[in-house]
């Protein structure tokens, strides 16, 4: 069995980036509270390039405590094509907080 | 150069992007754009990249007599900054169908176009200073305005730049206090940058915008975002006062605010000048073209060596 295809068409990043092999996307993180995120990307021929390019493009200002660098080759996307799967099919409501303001305030009224 | 034949993109597909846009999406890398959608932002960040990589030079040439170390640090971190903002622009150029090495040496060549503004020399420290303050700030207009572009990776990169932008402005205005409160010298060295770089920053907007299907077009998608003349008004109404501020004269004696049109008048600079600077005529075009040219081939080791770096993992 092979691995369950999440939409009908999920999108290869690496068929966008020309020359993906060699593109590494950035990640950084500010502070240990922080996650990592995106910030940009970087052109290197492996990954301790990557790291050292990365550290001057995007942590020469900004705190930072932690990099990661990920070839785009390896990055596996959703497609825009598909944010329909991201609507709820019901009504969802249950899965906020804010039904439970209501029911505390009945509760209070009593 | 762009290619005479308009291509022509499925109609459907047109109507359907039209209404996203319209209901203000934004347009990923990869995803289906029109032809003439992809060219303008190509074209167009294109030559921000290019002008952030031109840009960095008439300061860098500063750099070695930067008037004190502090100066100088600062100055050379300004420089890396704007080298990044290349890197970055690039990068997202290069996704919308054109190879970096190839945007590159077109720049090399001189057949991509930079902006008009880094066509002119940097005379005294004074316009190093000019350049922070109302260069950047010129700049920042655009930018600013574009972080609303429809193209979405361009906007999430402008975000970065005009943070950085900001931060070089305000050191731009530390060191224009400096000036305007120092001695005379120092005061008529930043009237003179003052009054020779006025014309340019009026140039840097472009013409006065003529209603045409182009313009239109261009708004309706959010590849501009405000009219040249807004920009421009933007742009006096912010630094005009700073000028006025500390007693320096208006370089431009048909400035003035108009209270009852609500915006400024001014006198119409040379716009035949400015053609002739795009064009690549400027009058430090030629060596700052080859400033490039010698910098990046004094920097062909660098790549050769990341090349053998690759070939030996």
């Amino acid at each position: 069995m092979g691995a369950r295809r999440l939409t009908a068409s999920g999108m290869r990043l690496d068929q966008i980036v020309p020359d993906a092999g060699h593109v590494f996307a950035v990640f950084r993180q500010d502070t240990k509270n922080d996650t990592h995120v995106h910030v940009g990307d970087v052109h290197a021929p492996d990954h301790e390039m990557a790291l050292v390019l990365a550290k001057e493009q995007f942590a020469r200002r900004d705190p930072c405590v932690n990099l990661w660098a990920v070839r785009y080759v390896d990055v596996a996307a959703t497609s825009y094509d598909d944010v329909d799967m991201f609507a709820p099919a019901t009504d969802k409501s249950y899965r906020f907080g804010g039904s439970y303001r209501e029911q505390q305030r009945t509760y209070r009224r009593r | 150069m762009t290619a005479a034949v308009e291509p022509v993109d499925n109609p459907e597909q047109l109507v359907a992007f039209e209404t996203r846009l319209k209901a203000g999406d934004r347009v990923e890398a990869g995803e289906w754009m029109p032809a003439r959608y992809r060219a303008e932002c190509l074209r167009l960040i294109q030559m921000h990249a290019n002008s952030e990589l031109m840009g960095a030079l008439p300061e860098r040439e500063w750099i070695p007599r930067a008037p004190t170390l502090s100066r100088k640090m600062a100055l050379v971190a300004k420089v890396q900054d704007e080298i990044g903002h290349a890197q970055l622009l690039y990068r997202i150029a290069e996704d919308l169908g054109k190879p970096r090495v190839q945007m590159i040496e077109e720049l090399l060549a001189g057949t991509a176009k930079f902006h008009n503004v880094f066509h002119y020399p940097a005379e005294t420290w004074a316009d190093v200073i000019v350049i922070q303050v109302f260069v950047d700030g010129a700049a920042m207009q655009t930018q600013g305005s574009l972080r609303l572009c429809s193209y979405a990776p361009y906007a999430r990169v402008l975000r970065r730049i005009c943070y950085e932008e900001d931060f070089h402005i305000r050191l731009g205005i530390d060191g224009f206090k400096v000036l305007a409160e120092g001695t005379a010298a120092q005061r008529a060295m930043l009237q003179d940058a003052l009054d020779r770089w006025w014309s340019p920053l009026m140039h840097f907007f472009g013409p006065h915008d003529q209603v045409s299907p182009h313009l239109e077009t261009m708004m309706r998608w959010r590849i501009k975002v405000k009219s040249n003349d807004e920009l421009r008004q933007q742009f006096l109404r912010q630094f005009v006062p700073l000028i006025q501020e500390y007693g320096l004269r208006l370089p431009d004696p048909g400035l003035a605010w108009d209270e009852q049109k609500g915006h400024y008048v001014y006198s119409e600079p040379d716009w035949e000048e400015f053609r002739r600077v795009i064009r690549g005529e400027g009058p430090r075009t030629r060596e700052r073209l080859a400033l490039r040219n010698r910098a990046h081939d004094q920097h062909r080791w660098v790549r050769e060596a990341v090349a053998q770096w690759e070939r030996a993992a």
